[in-house]
């Protein structure tokens, strides 16, 4: 199948791969840079497990045509732990407040989490579950993941005061 | 088969000129929402794919969108989730025409006006004209949808959307009821009411808006507009997969009187 080559920004590094116009950013991000955090659920976006940070906002990298990535910015679990594989405040957060039963849904629902704290540093519980409604998890029942969101997002506020 | 060639043209005479080199074998996309799942769910796909721009999240964040097209704002921010909000535009909502659109009820009680492009030149349509069934628009196969107009007057008109789901996220409405509503003190000066899922394409109902013309913002009269409303003159909800159609005429009735007292706000 033809090739087309795409230069884009992944996780900080400026990148370049030759990809079929018709593969999705998911199929990309999985096969080609071996980045298995974002994963696969429904390939149609209902359920958020691929979701990766593109220019900032979150999206479903499943039906995301790759070539529309062309010198954007993307972010995906991977690249949230500092060089030194410091874990960022989500991901603590998430292993303290068990917001992690099977993982499965973990990455999509934490890169959710992140685009919402970019955007707003102390989200109210009502805008961290509109932030997780295109995310499902079938084991923890939600309650757990809101706490860890909401604790990242505390913890983030003193860092800075 | 899926297999396609992506085109990301930086101008509007590059899409006519793939639009007309490809013709039926090309399609447009915007965010994709809708023809990329179309494709994979089908396992076929067009031979072409036309790259085009503008988001639901947009409109989400914007304030005079908020204050102004309440209505709008409120379907444009229950469209699927953030991910699909961030992706998914106006335009593929409206062109896509499903009989569910978010936007389209809104659309309706503002009365929009699609301007469409094709290379011959440019036509506006009122959205009331602009579908003519489930997934089927007056939108010839070389036009582009390049602008949405609202007329600036209909910003005085007071606004809201009700999107009826099973869950608050992730859903379809069963039904979509939108209503403007234009005060001169508590006289009824004028009003629009759009109705979606109750009929092949999301629907004015005259008939409910001339019945409020004059009349007092009151209780018996926004009860009465109900039960015109979910007359079978005005819709004919059909049964399908998410709720029968009895239910359907039901939340009309109920619904009406709800929505245009939460237009006139808290
Ligand atoms: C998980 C999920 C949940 C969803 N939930 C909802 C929901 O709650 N409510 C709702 O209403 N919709 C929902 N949708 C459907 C979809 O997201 C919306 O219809 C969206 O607005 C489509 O916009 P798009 O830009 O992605 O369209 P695309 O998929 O890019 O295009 C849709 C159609 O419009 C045509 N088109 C697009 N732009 C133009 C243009 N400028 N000129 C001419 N033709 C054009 C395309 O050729 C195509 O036929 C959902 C989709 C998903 C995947
Ligand atoms: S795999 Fe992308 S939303 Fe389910
Ligand atoms: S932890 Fe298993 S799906 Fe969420």
């Amino acid at each position: 199948m033809k090739k087309t080559s795409i230069s884009f920004i992944l996780n900080g590094d400026n990148v370049t791969a030759e990809v079929p116009a018709t593969w999705t950013l998911l199929k990309t991000l999985r096969e080609i840079f071996e980045l298995t955090g974002a994963k696969e659920g429904c390939g149609v976006g209902e359920c958020g497990a691929c979701t990766v940070i593109v220019d900032g906002d979150a999206v479903n990298a499943c039906i995301y045509p790759v070539l529309e990535i062309e010198g954007r910015q993307v972010a995906t679990i991977e690249g949230l732990a500092d060089k030194d594989g410091n874990l960022d405040a989500l991901q603590t957060a998430f292993l303290e407040n068990n917001g992690v039963q099977c993982g499965f849904c973990t990455s999509g629902m934490i890169m959710s989490a992140k685009s919402l704290l970019n955007e707003k540093s102390r989200p109210s519980e009502d805008e961290i579950r509109t932030a997780i409604a295109g995310n499902i998890c079938r084991c923890t029942g939600y309650v757990q993941i809101v706490e860890s969101i909401d604790m990242a997002a505390n913890k983030n506020e003193k860092m800075r005061t | 088969m899926i297999n396609y060639e992506y085109f990301k043209p930086e101008s509007l005479d590059e899409v006519f000129e793939l639009m007309q080199q490809y013709g039926s074998r090309a399609a447009l996309v915007a965010g994709g929402t809708d023809v990329m799942v179309f494709i994979k769910q089908s396992n076929h796909s067009p031979e072409v794919l036309i790259s085009l721009l503008a988001t639901h999240r947009m409109l989400e964040q914007s304030k005079m969108v908020k204050n102004d097209l309440t209505a709008l704002h409120q379907g444009a921010s229950q469209v699927g989730s953030v991910q699909v909000r961030n992706v998914g535009t106006l335009g593929g909502n409206i062109c896509n025409a499903a009989p569910s659109a978010d936007t389209a009820g809104p659309l309706l009680i503002l009365d929009a006006v699609m301007v469409l492009q094709s290379p011959e030149g440019q036509r506006r349509v009122p959205i009331e004209q602009f579908f003519i069934g489930p997934s089927e628009t007056v939108k010839k196969d070389d036009e582009v949808l390049v602008e949405i107009e609202i007329p600036a007057e209909m910003s005085r008109f007071k606004t809201a959307y009700c999107k009826h789901a099973r869950r608050q996220a992730m859903n379809l409405p069963i039904i979509g009821v939108s209503v403007g509503v234009l005060l001169e003190g508590d006289v009824i000066a004028d009003s629009r009411i759009a109705l979606t899922v109750v009929a092949p394409t999301p629907i004015r109902v005259p008939q409910v808006e001339a019945f409020l013309k004059g009349k007092p913002f009151e209780e018996a009269v926004l009860n009465e507009a109900g039960e015109i409303a979910s007359s079978p003159e005005c819709c004919m909800p059909r049964d399908s997969v998410r709720c029968e159609g009895w239910y359907r005429e039901e939340m009309v009735r109920v619904l009406i009187p709800r929505v245009a007292r939460a237009a006139l706000g808290p």
